[in-house]
């Protein structure tokens, strides 16, 4: 990384960390918006962009670690920090089924993700079903108002902020570290060519196993997340295929395999979001905010496949190349 | 790095009752280079594959230094010191050339700073460094050959299995190839066995040649023999085009 890039990035880490003094109400929900859009965007581009594996299912870790911890605690009273732990082990053993079984049957691209979109979708109508977990009526969690508990991840908009932003810029250190690892290494090979991969030594079903978990793990941690900010989960949308496909929204139109990509895509598409909604709601034309949002997409996949943040990149002089 | 001895014994393989290796027996000593010809479809590549962990043999042994390796996956082959390349070439398309070896050099090395001085080293020596930040997919095809070689050679192995790294390359470059080969094996001791369909090469480079056709070895000696050979004649060398 040069000078340039790094002065860069503690103006936007500074910025960050000032932002709740800064923006308003609205505007800080909106950067909650992005920044876990951000952050699920990179656990999810830890099995596309690195190793190559497309997930279409990835709700399904969101929604068992939300529902894993937040039951805990309205069942048991077992506090977030402690039923993470669970949320993680749960949604790192779904992963784990999911990749055994697509890994080591050789379920490829298309294959491998209709596997992904399966699981999740079972799930879902599992969860319809199981009392524990609230039905299809869905599972509520106190809402305490007035109260800042970090402890029990109660609190206000400010709180969630923080959190979400402190798991964004680990998420990200997180990756950058994997990235310059070997397993990193052995994953771009993976994505590349398996068999010439498998080759050199790589142990591809490993590495591909540490692909789905890993990225498991941080999906789970979103959700909790996710349970504690909104109070509410409900198996028609925590499961959803339509959640599963907008996390991989922001790598794609960021850049897939890069490490801003997430965080790139998450602005464009949060900010596109917000703007058509603005405009959907002056204009009195209902759907107009989904028709807008999937031309830009559309326009953005067309123009700069290899997603915006390369092109931003080499445009500023800092390289960050797909990798 | 030194060279190991491979032997295949009674070497078969049948695809779904379709017999594309039967019985076929072979030793390289260590350090030696030994050719494996024969017309397409013979079934080179798939003796290959047997040694390479790609496929396991429905017959016979592969061992390496005396240690059974047939059956292993490719990555335990690796381990094992087999380095390979593909006939159709493999890069890592979208990564540099540098990193490409880099993969391969992390095999021995687990940490990327010194993965990547062994890559270096090692393209400097195939005529690759100064297109070390290219990407692999904006290569010629005989610098691709040779990427394939660098990146084999990066794993250090004992034994090295060429797939027709000289087809589609010039007469000078094959001649380039040939030198670097034969100084490898003088310096290192590397095993080496190759699979190539330029003569030129084979003649220049190997110590002893197995001939292979319709799956069954047919011959073997040295290049010399193997050229006045009448069986190898008569199914690879010898048929001319009468027009």
């Amino acid at each position: 990384m040069n000078t340039r890039a790094l002065a860069g990035l503690l103006v936007l880490l500074a910025f960050l960390m000032a932002a709740p003094m800064l923006l308003g109400g609205y505007g800080l929900s909106v950067l909650i918006l992005v920044l876990y859009f951000a952050y699920v965007g990179q656990a999810w581009n830890i099995m596309m962009g690195f190793a190559g594996q497309l997930s279409l299912g990835h709700a399904l870790y969101a929604g068992i670690g939300g529902y894993v911890a937040a039951g805990l605690y309205t069942h048991y009273g077992i506090g977030p920090w402690m039923g993470v732990f669970a949320a993680v082990g749960a949604a790192v053993a779904a992963g784990a089924i999911v990749g055994y079984l697509g890994f080591r049957f050789s379920l490829a691209g298309v294959y491998f993700a209709l596997l992904t979109i399966a699981f999740g979708e079972f799930t879902r109508i599992g969860f319809d079903n199981w009392s524990w977990a609230g039905g299809s009526g869905g599972m509520f969690l106190k809402v305490e108002r007035g109260v800042s508990d970090l402890a029990n991840l109660r609190g206000g908009t400010v709180m969630f902020y923080y959190v979400i932003l402190a798991m964004a810029v680990g998420a990200f250190v997180l990756c950058r570290a994997l990235l310059e690892s070997r397993l990193g290494r052995y994953w771009l090979a993976i994505r590349e060519d398996a068999e010439a991969a498998q080759a050199v030594g790589v142990p591809v079903l490993w590495c591909k196993m540490l692909a789905v978990t890993i990225s498991a793990a941080l999906t789970a941690l979103a959700g909790v997340w996710n349970a504690f900010y909104y109070n509410n989960l409900f198996p028609e949308t925590a499961f959803a295929v339509g959640r599963s496909i907008e996390m991989t929204l922001s790598p794609i139109i960021g850049g897939l395999g890069t490490l801003f990509g997430p965080f790139v895509g998450a602005v464009v598409l949060t900010g596109l979001g917000e703007l058509f909604t603005d405009l959907s709601d002056q204009f009195h034309v209902a759907g107009l905010k989904q028709i807008f949002y999937g031309l830009a997409l559309l326009i953005i996949v067309m123009y700069r496949p290899a997603g915006i943040w390369p092109w931003i990149a080499t445009r500023l002089g800092f390289e960050e190349r797909r990798k | 790095m030194s060279g190991a001895r491979l032997e295949l014994a009674g070497l078969g393989k049948t695809f779904r009752g379709l017999r594309a290796v039967h019985d076929v027996s072979f030793a390289v000593p260590a350090g030696a280079i030994h050719a494996l010809i024969g017309p397409n479809g013979a079934g080179k590549t798939t003796i290959f594959n047997m040694i390479a962990g790609v496929y396991a043999p429905t017959a016979g042994t592969v061992t390496l230094d005396g240690r059974s390796i047939a059956g292993l996956r490719p990555d335990r082959v690796c381990d094992a010191g087999v380095g390979r390349t593909f006939q159709i070439v493999k890069p890592f398309k979208g990564l540099s050339v540098l990193e490409n070896v880099t993969v391969g050099a992390l095999h021995r090395r687990p940490r990327l700073g010194p993965a990547r001085e062994h890559a270096e080293a090692i393209l400097a020596r195939l005529g690759l460094h100064d297109r070390r930040h290219q990407l692999a997919e904006n290569l010629t095809l005989p610098d691709r050959k040779r990427l394939e070689v660098a990146r084999a050679l990066a794993t250090e192995p004992k034994l090295l299995l060429l797939d027709e790294v000289m087809a589609g390359l010039r007469p000078t470059e094959v001649d380039v190839m040939v030198a670097f080969l034969r100084g490898l094996s003088a310096e290192t001791g590397l095993t080496i066995l190759l699979i190539e369909h330029v003569m030129r090469a084979v003649m220049a480079l190997a110590a002893r040649v197995t001939v292979v056709s319709y799956g069954e070895k047919i011959a073997e000696g040295t290049p010399a023999e193997i050229a006045r050979n009448q069986a190898v004649l008569d199914v690879y060398l010898g048929h001319e085009d009468p027009a």
